[in-house]
């Protein structure tokens, strides 16, 4: 297993823990009162299981396990790939504490945050079909 | 990996890129509200993401990975081919319909095209079940 792909399972299991957690906190929100931060927390929650936890997860078995570009370079160009991994991960970190931070108290700070995470997020995603459209062959 | 599985994983990674551009809109939406419009995208999204990427593209890699009937149908080693075409067809045209529909906050297509997307995911699992078995070496 290459060493990004286990660097993106890895952090794929970590994003699902998280989720799981905050999931589970944001569902005692029904029984109990939470802090306003917390009860807007939930976009968070899907985005850390669906993008942070499965799509990474497939992204990493991906890159391993499609079929081959070349010999030279089996996997195409390996430093989008790593700017993949921070890109997905950084901007998911900033969106968790700025998407609930804006929702309660929109500062600048915390709105530009937002929006850096807005554009390291789509930034992955097309680096993302980028690496991998041509290695979508036969062989 | 054989025909059907390259259409389906190119599509769903044209999906990706779709939903994740969309999500990206209404992210910045949230920071700086600007385009109110923004966030009636996010049913497209949604059925982008979940259907069109994550599920289309598990279903791409199954039908290429799956064991086969090599032995048993040498002309036709992954059996009933068609159910799988007809569920490219059904699930990027459920998509394409329930995405935009949702959009404009129109019922009847969001309707029709989960609908769609159903029957797609049905038709994959009649093209699918019976090569749920141990690989033949």
């Amino acid at each position: 297993m290459p060493r990004l792909t286990r660097w993106f399972i890895r952090a794929a299991l970590a994003h699902l823990i998280a989720a799981l957690l905050l999931g589970a906190l944001l569902g005692g929100g029904r029984v109990l009162s939470l802090p306003p931060i917390l009860a807007a927390a939930t976009p968070v929650y899907f985005h850390l299981l669906m993008l942070g936890g499965v799509a990474q997860f497939i992204i990493g078995v991906a890159w391993w396990m499609f079929p081959p570009l070349s010999k030279e370079r089996p996997r195409g160009n390996e430093a989008l790939a790593w700017a993949v991994f921070f890109l997905l991960n950084g901007g998911l970190i900033l969106r968790a504490i700025c998407e609930p931070w804006v929702a309660v108290d929109p500062q600048p700070i915390a709105r530009g945050g937002l929006f850096l995470s807005a554009l390291a997020l789509v930034a992955a995603g097309w680096i993302v079909v980028g690496l991998l459209w041509p290695r979508v062959k036969g062989r | 990996m054989p025909p059907l599985s390259r259409y389906m994983v190119r599509l769903a990674l044209l999906h990706l890129a779709l939903g994740f551009f969309f999500g990206g809109l209404m992210l910045a939406h949230k920071a700086f509200p600007i385009a109110p419009w923004a966030m009636r995208l996010l049913p497209w999204h949604i059925h982008s993401l979940l259907i069109g990427w994550t599920i289309q593209l598990a279903f791409g890699v199954a039908y290429w990975i799956f064991p086969r009937f090599a032995l048993e149908r040498p002309g036709d080693p992954r059996g009933r081919a068609g159910w799988a075409w007809a569920s490219l067809v059904l699930l990027n045209a459920g998509v394409l319909c329930a995405g935009p529909a949702g959009a404009m906050g129109w019922g009847p297509g969001l309707a029709l095209g989960s609908a769609m997307e159903t029957l797609g995911v049905l038709a994959f699992v009649v093209h699918l079940w019976p090569r749920v078995r141990p690989a033949i070496l």
